[in-house]
């Protein structure tokens, strides 16, 4: 048991219980699976009495539910790569360790590359941007778009609702453009495809 | 435009409650993170359309998904705490800009970090600190959009 326990998860395991959040969170307490959403109540919680309209709401009331989830997310975590080995080489394609490789990056154990992420290469090109810009965009971006990968690609298309269809064709078209535009003039090499 | 704020009004959580959400949130990171979700390569190899894993996650997730919403419109079940599951549409915008542009804004983000909101926690969760760096980013960016939501168009 615990050593398929310690195996990557296949898809066809992974997905449906995945997709299992979301009846479960109606079912406990009426919730609707979203996770970005905690970005808005802790910004709601730690501002103090003047604050914009988009944070003066009950945090507590609406959003207490939504932070104990994602303090779940961080014990979970700790769980996966503590004891479930979770932190193990990603078993991705050789097409792409190969693309990767042609960017300077090699092939390794652990969920991110080493040569973009770390307190060492903050002050990196690569590092910095994918960090910090990144951050910006994907908070910026959930927010305004209403919704994360959780909220409009999970819940908003189960509920076959348009305008997470609309969100979730953004989500492509910003990450398929980062992937094959920007990634490689942060790393320095040529524009591919 | 509507309201900004969340939806709700609903009763406080008590401590059981939360612990129960954490619970629900401590499962799904587990299988998050060993599908490896939470793992930019993942992430790249997506975007490269080199594997059909991040697909069919997100595929059979979609469709486990709808089916159960589905089953419990129907069934008109209700919550646990006896109160009715409701899901309202999302709100269709005149041109619909909030979703393309704040989406493809997050896809920027999520290429960029290799991971969404969710894996953010985890990953922390995990002991990779540096995208504490990340997660601080994300809430500036958050605020930011807070302060600018009246000017921008929806």
């Amino acid at each position: 048991m615990m050593e398929f326990l310690s195996q990557p998860w296949p898809w066809w395991v992974a997905g449906p219980l995945i997709g299992l959040v979301v009846p479960v969170l109606l079912l406990f307490g009426a919730r609707k699976f979203g996770i970005s959403s905690s970005l808005q109540h802790l910004c709601a919680a730690g501002l103090g009495a003047k604050k914009p309209a988009y944070f003066d709401y009950d945090w507590r009331r609406q959003g207490l539910w939504n932070l104990a989830f994602v303090a779940g997310l961080l014990v979970g975590g700790a769980l996966a790569f503590g004891v479930l080995g979770a932190g193990a080489e990603a078993s991705v394609s050789a097409a792409t360790w190969s693309d990767l490789a042609a960017l300077g990056i090699e092939r390794q154990a652990g969920p991110a590359p080493r040569e973009i992420f770390g307190w060492d290469r903050i002050l990196t090109l690569a590092g910095g941007v994918s960090l910090i810009v990144g951050g910006l965009a994907l908070g910026f971006g959930a927010r305004w778009g209403g919704g994360c990968t959780s909220g409009h690609a999970i819940m908003g298309l189960a509920n076959r609702q348009l305008p997470s269809l609309v969100a979730v064709l953004g989500f492509f078209a910003g990450g398929l453009a980062v992937t094959h535009l920007v990634l490689p003039l942060l790393l320095g090499g040529s524009v591919d495809g | 435009m509507a309201d900004p704020r969340p939806a709700g009004g609903r009763g406080f959580p008590g401590p059981l409650e939360l612990v129960g959400y954490a619970a629900i949130g401590a499962g799904f990171a587990i299988v998050l993170a060993k599908s490896e979700a939470i793992s930019w390569f993942r992430i790249q190899e997506m975007f490269r359309f080199q594997s059909f894993h991040m697909y069919g996650l997100l595929g059979s997730a979609v469709l486990t998904a709808a089916v159960s919403v589905h089953l419990l419109k129907r069934s008109g079940a209700r919550a646990r705490n006896g109160e009715p599951i409701v899901l309202e549409d999302k709100e269709r915008t005149p041109g619909m800009v909030r979703y393309w542009a704040g989406g493809t804004l997050f896809g920027v983000g999520w290429g960029l970090l290799g991971a969404c909101p969710g894996p953010l926690y985890i990953l922390l969760g995990g002991g990779v600190t540096v995208y504490l760096v990340a997660l601080v980013a994300a809430l500036a960016g958050t605020l930011l959009y807070g302060l600018l939501q009246s000017r921008l168009p929806h």
